[in-house]
């Protein structure tokens, strides 16, 4: 490393241009990322510790954490599950309707999340195709955790299949048919050939598709019933409280959901901070 | 959930599967033990009130003393729960599934919406003193401090340069009282000339820069946001925007004439006979006649109906001519809700976003 030349100057830019180049990306950060997550703390703490912890230990406001926890446990775990088995068919198969399954697992991201949430109200709900079977045998989707779980999963469904598609293609099938072919079993491939592989790029789509599922506002807002203490996750609670003129406790709330998303990041970046190399040497992320 | 099929097989050792077993495990044992309490808190007798947005605080308050009542009168633990938003919106989430044990709406038409689809008794209305509704409201201007447009009747409303806040009629509620409160003020204006007074609240609207869904957010635009000259509101939305937002920096200003708001109230059977609730429910909608739902409801800035407790009250509500849904010029809210409402109606007419 030491005795290597200098990059050439014909390759780098001027001093001026570097730093304004990175003058103005900070800036844009600072304007659009950092300046709202601060105000959001600021507006939290207001009124001293005392009325925000207040605020996040009101019954109504543990309840909506519980429950935002509970789907989060749920969807994320489901979704873990299906976009490794979407991405294994995708990448390491060919079949008839593969591109087709491959748009079919980007609907969400093109569909807005009221509609994602309505196509449920449609489904389920008591004017809807299966409502009056439903009701008939007791069972409660809509309106009801089970609902706002399904509407979750739909809205995350995408993050960590698209993860792990390109990621999965890019490494092919060697491996796994040499394992194939010394013995191993299928499921024995997958756990110790195709999983190690592609561990990092699923971690990452965990955790997006974690903070997404905690997030999520439009769908779940249109599922919900907004039952307080019982149906409301913590986006829907901010809302609640903003609209009481409970500024205060709305942004205490919603200062917690920045919270949990910030550990989302801090833990990524703790992961890939001590097996940096391990990821290095998996290519991607 | 996940571990169960592949429990037996070896090596654990220090894979990313073994890993994610017992991440994937942990997460649902956790889901299980969080669950637990959400889904026992069903076990007591709970009755849901879906209601609409300004009640919430009344509401809040109004839970409590009935669950304190109830215990005392029977022995029996009873837990409310509590949904808010606009009315028409409320109604259909009711429509579409949402078990309300009582609702508590806006006005008498989203509750007919809910009894046409079978929930709810054709005669509800009747089943319930003074209409079903326990409280009124009426429909007041909330101006900025000092008064500066110096706004005092409906007809300053449409002078050059004033702003007016009101919500969508057509998912609103309150809306709907504001607009049916200024058709009945220019209808006795003009000699009960129908034509005059859909010119006239034609000519309102060209003044609302922005129709807001639901009577919370108009008040939010009005005073967080400090947009418009003149906020139309229910009366108990303006005190409350009052006490809450800052005293001296608003003026309640009442017109010559209003409308009687008459919020109504109903069980829906077919939710109360599933859940074998109709008793609570029932007892629920009557404590809110009584002298300390009367009291809670005046200190929540609704008007109460009984004259005892409205007696005490008098000094708050100002005294203010009102006419009724029911009077000759609406014919009741099936009626009203058509004409004025309905796809086609006379609003659909009027109104053309800038």
């Amino acid at each position: 490393m030491d005795g290597a030349p200098r990059s050439n100057d014909a390759t780098t830019e001027g001093p001026f241009l570097r730093l304004g180049l990175s003058g103005i990306a900070l800036l844009y950060l600072a304007l659009f990322l950092v300046l709202p997550l601060v105000a959001v703390f600021v507006e939290a703490f207001a009124k001293g510790l005392g009325p925000f912890l207040a605020a996040v230990t009101e019954p109504d406001a543990l309840s909506a954490v519980k429950l935002t926890l509970i789907v989060a446990a749920i969807s994320v775990p489901m979704n873990l599950v299906f976009g490794v088995a979407a991405a294994w068919a995708i990448a390491k198969y060919e079949f008839w309707g593969k591109s087709f399954l491959i748009t079919l697992i980007d609907l969400p991201f093109s569909v807005s999340p009221v509609i994602s949430g309505l196509v449920y109200i449609l489904l389920f709900g008591a004017q809807g195709l299966l409502g009056p079977w439903l009701y008939e045998h007791d069972i409660k989707i809509i309106f009801a955790v089970p609902g706002i779980v399904l509407a979750t999963i739909f809205v995350t469904f995408p993050f960590i299949a698209r993860e792990l598609i390109p990621l999965m293609q890019e490494q092919g099938t060697s491996e796994e048919e040499a394992a194939i072919s010394l013995g191993a079993s299928g499921w024995q491939t997958f756990r110790r050939v195709t999983l190690p592989n592609i561990r990092w790029g699923l971690l990452y789509g965990v955790l997006l598709c974690n903070a997404r599922a905690m997030g999520e506002f439009g769908a779940v807002s249109v599922v919900s019933g907004h039952v307080r203490g019982l149906t409301n996750t913590m986006p829907l609670h901010v809302e609640i409280l903003y609209n009481e003129y409970n500024f205060t406790a709305s942004f205490a709330v919603a200062s917690l959901l920045a919270l949990l998303a910030l550990v989302t990041l801090i833990l990524k970046s703790v992961l890939e901070w001590r097996y940096g190399d391990e990821i290095a040497a998996s290519a991607r992320h | 959930m996940f571990d169960r099929h592949q429990g037996n097989r070896r090596p654990r050792g220090r894979t990313m599967a073994g890993k994610v077993r017992r991440l994937a495990s942990a997460l649902v044992l956790g889901a299980a033990v969080m669950a637990a309490p959400v889904l026992s808190a069903r076990a007591d007798t709970t009755l849901l009130n879906v209601s609409y947005d300004p009640t919430r605080e009344f509401y809040k308050d109004f839970n409590e003393a009935f669950a304190a009542h109830y215990k005392k009168e029977t022995g029996e633990t009873v837990t409310l729960q509590a949904s808010h938003g606009g009315s028409g919106k409320q109604a259909r989430s009711v429509i579409d599934g949402l078990e309300a044990d009582v609702v508590t709406l806006a006005l008498a038409s989203d509750i007919d919406a809910i009894a046409d689809r079978g929930l709810i008794a054709p005669d509800w209305q009747k089943r319930l003193a003074d209409n079903s509704s326990p409280y009124t409201s009426t429909i007041v201007f909330l101006v900025r401090k000092g008064n500066p447009k110096g706004i005092k009747d409906w007809n300053d409303l449409v002078a050059d340069g004033v702003e007016v806040i009101t919500p969508n009629p057509k998912t609103s509620g309150g809306a709907r009282w504001n607009y049916l409160a200024a058709w009945a003020y220019a209808l006795k204006h003009n000699g009960g000339d129908e034509a005059r007074a859909k010119d006239f609240v034609a000519r309102l609207y060209t003044h609302v820069p922005v129709l807001d869904t639901g009577a919370r957010g108009s008040t939010t635009t009005f005073v967080q946001r400090g947009i418009g000259d003149v906020l139309l509101a229910w009366e108990n939305e303006a005190f409350l925007a009052l006490k809450e937002l800052g005293p001296g920096e608003f003026e309640i200003v009442v017109p010559s004439l209003s409308i009687l708001a008459e919020p109504p109230v109903a069980v829906v059977d077919k939710v109360v006979d599933k859940r074998g609730t109709r008793k609570q429910a029932e007892a629920y909608l009557n404590y809110l006649y009584s002298t300390e739902g009367q009291a809670l409801a005046a200190k929540w800035f609704y008007r109460p109906r009984d004259p005892a407790v409205a007696a005490k009250y008098k000094d708050i509500f100002p005294k203010v001519e009102l006419v009724t849904i029911d009077d000759a010029a609406f014919g009741g809210w099936r009626k009203a809700q058509a004409t004025h409402f309905g796809d086609g109606g006379v609003f659909d007419q009027i109104y053309k976003p800038k």
